[in-house]
């Protein structure tokens, strides 16, 4: 109790300092959740986008991105004959553009595509799909933020296109694109074929055989299960990478704030501290004083950026522009592992003056005023 | 003054031994203490006089571990003062320290000062608290135990930091001018309940002081002089 006390006395001695620090920690973990989730999310999206009732992903081998990516319909033709496979779906994918607009991801799809089978639909339906040369279906968001409805004409990069229909998806990326019949998004691309085929097999075990099998007919591509080919996917990588790094930054700068309000609390109290030894304070409990002031400046900055951040996701997530291309849903696991990595950073911050404190020499602290 | 006694030769062996002690500072161009031999047996309270700079404060710090002798040896309860010895078993059983200027922690309160001592020592809260009651009644602040520091006349402070040396009752008392900072009448209270209460609790008192009238009012009167004991009256 009378340790807790000198803990909290100290740190509301010194108020302005103690609420900068925890400030400098609470913007770092409120910039690293946010840029964490947001990306997580995104990823996330876009993998689920790729794993829609399926197990394994067969795309172009080397491309840096899967935009790149041209699987021949050639290919597509010949695996859907493989006993092995359940169901195949091409899907190319497109970035498209409309006033106001400059970013829509646009799938082409065939009517049997798994996407469009296990989307709610809101206005029309999927037997519509292919019918119309120019028809296109609009996730809900994209009609949202397209002010589109069944029967509208939009305008999207070169062309126009009448919206047929109008779907629920429960992935962002796909409720904010536009999706179009394969062929005609082929045409509208100026591609041959797809950029991957996503792949159900009747037989779970039957993936290995699966992948040697596009391995040997077809040298230049490469079948991927779907968790394979998020741990591997080299945006993927870049993506979380460029988000722990940044948020790491973040969080290391805020780890140098409590340092040096550490060493600053340590330097103006020496005294203080030479007292603590003379009443018989070892080492180890002057060191647990400044790891506890440091590490409560840490939880207290964690807690608070914790809650400007899930402030921050749920504002995103209201941004009607970033509508199904954000995922701001807090992932409790990241706040967590946040909330340790900030603790840490308190700690490793206070391993300096804590080592300044037991090395303070309590005759030379006591003998001047 | 007291007449101490003691018939046993085991009793009267010394608790506070310096041999041929020598200190200086900056490398030896200030020579602090030079060549002191002292013994203080069980229960005496000794006051050591002298100018300002004579060694009486540095052989306090010697005797109290914080600082360490050029030459000679510090004994404490008949052990010699090495780099192995456990001083932080001697600082939390065996001596109590009181300065000059108290040095409490201002932003606390009286009773939390005084536990410092027992937290340190891992104390059973419940006996510290009734060991702090029972001294802070002998030293007339007991009504006090609740005000922060800042809240106490200069007397209370000082015996608030005598309560606090004597928390985790320790056999030695080391005083450094425990009443250099206060006023005639404040130091007399301050002295005369330092005298009862470590006579009372049989506890060693080593005092350096300047006031020659409280000094002469302990068993023996040690006059410091150079970096050396000079007299003893």
């Amino acid at each position: 109790m009378i340790l807790w006390r000198v803990i909290i006395t100290n740190l509301l001695r010194h108020r302005t300092r103690t609420l900068i620090s925890v400030s400098g920690i609470a913007f770092s973990v409120a910039a690293m959740m946010t840029v964490i989730t947001v990306l997580q999310g995104a990823v996330g999206m876009f993998s689920g986008l790729l794993s829609s009732d399926s197990e394994m992903i067969v795309f172009e081998r080397n491309v840096s991105d899967l935009f790149f990516s041209n699987v021949s319909n050639r290919v597509f033709d010949q695996i859907t004959l493989w006993p092995e496979v359940t169901h195949a779906d091409p899907v190319l994918f497109g970035i498209v553009s409309s006033p106001d607009h400059p970013i829509i991801t646009c799938f082409g799809v065939k009517a049997s595509d798994a996407r469009l089978r296990k989307a709610i639909w809101r206005k029309g339906s999927r037997e519509q799909f292919s019918e119309h040369e120019d028809g296109v279906v609009l996730g809900e968001r994209a009609a949202e933020f397209l002010k589109a409805d069944q029967g509208s004409i939009i305008p999207v990069g070169h062309g126009a296109f009448s919206v047929i229909g109008i779907i629920h998806t429960s992935n962002g990326f796909e409720d904010g694109g536009v999706f179009m019949p394969l062929h005609m998004a082929q045409q509208f691309f100026h591609k041959d074929g797809s950029s991957v085929i996503t792949i159900k097999l009747h037989n779970a075990e039957d993936r290995i055989v699966f992948q040697k099998k596009i391995q040997s007919a077809f040298p230049d591509l490469v079948a991927l299960e779907d968790g394979e080919f998020n741990r591997s996917y080299s945006q993927f990588r870049i993506l979380k990478a460029t988000a722990w790094t940044v948020g790491g930054c973040g969080l290391l700068l805020g780890g140098f704030g409590v340092a040096n309000t550490m060493i600053m609390s340590v330097f103006t109290r020496i005294r203080e501290i030479a007292i603590l030894r003379v009443n018989g304070f070892s080492h180890l409990q002057i060191s647990t004083v400044i790891l506890a002031e440091a590490l409560l400046i840490a939880w207290a900055g964690a807690v608070l950026g914790l809650l400007i951040g899930s402030l921050l996701l749920i504002g995103l997530g209201h941004i009607p522009s970033l509508h199904g291309y954000i995922d701001a849903t807090l992932q409790p696991g990241i706040m967590l592992l946040i909330l340790l990595l900030a603790l840490l950073t308190g700690a490793v911050g206070s391993l300096y003056p804590a080592l300044y404190a037991v090395r303070i020499r309590a005759v030379e602290a006591l003998r001047f005023e | 003054m007291k007449n101490t006694a003691y018939d046993s030769p085991l009793l009267t062996a010394p608790v506070l031994k310096a041999r041929n002690v020598w200190k200086s500072y900056d490398d030896g161009a200030i020579p602090v203490l030079c060549g002191v031999n002292l013994e203080v047996r069980p229960g005496e309270s000794v006051a050591l006089c002298g100018p300002s700079g004579c060694g009486k404060s540095t052989l306090l710090h010697l005797f109290g571990g914080l600082d360490r002798a050029d030459q000679g040896e510090i004994l404490i309860d008949g052990a010699a003062l090495t780099a192995k010895t456990n001083m932080l078993s001697i600082l939390r059983y065996r001596i109590g320290f009181v300065f000059q200027l108290h040095n409490l922690i201002p932003d606390l309160t009286l009773r939390e000062n005084c536990l410092i001592p027992t937290v340190a020592a891992g104390s059973e809260r419940r006996s510290a608290m009734l060991r702090l009651e029972e001294l802070a009644a002998a030293m007339g602040i007991l009504h006090r135990l609740d005000h922060r520091i800042q809240k106490l006349s200069g007397g209370e402070r000082q015996r608030t930091a005598i309560c606090r040396a004597l928390m985790n009752s320790p056999g030695i008392l080391l005083a450094d001018e425990p009443t250099g900072s206060l006023d005639e009448k404040s130091a007399e209270d301050v002295f005369q309940l330092l005298i009862t209460l470590t006579s009372s609790e049989g506890v060693t008192l080593l005092m350096a002081t300047h006031d020659r009238s409280l000094a002469e009012r302990c068993d023996r009167m040690l006059e410091m002089r150079n970096g050396r004991i000079d007299a003893e009256s």
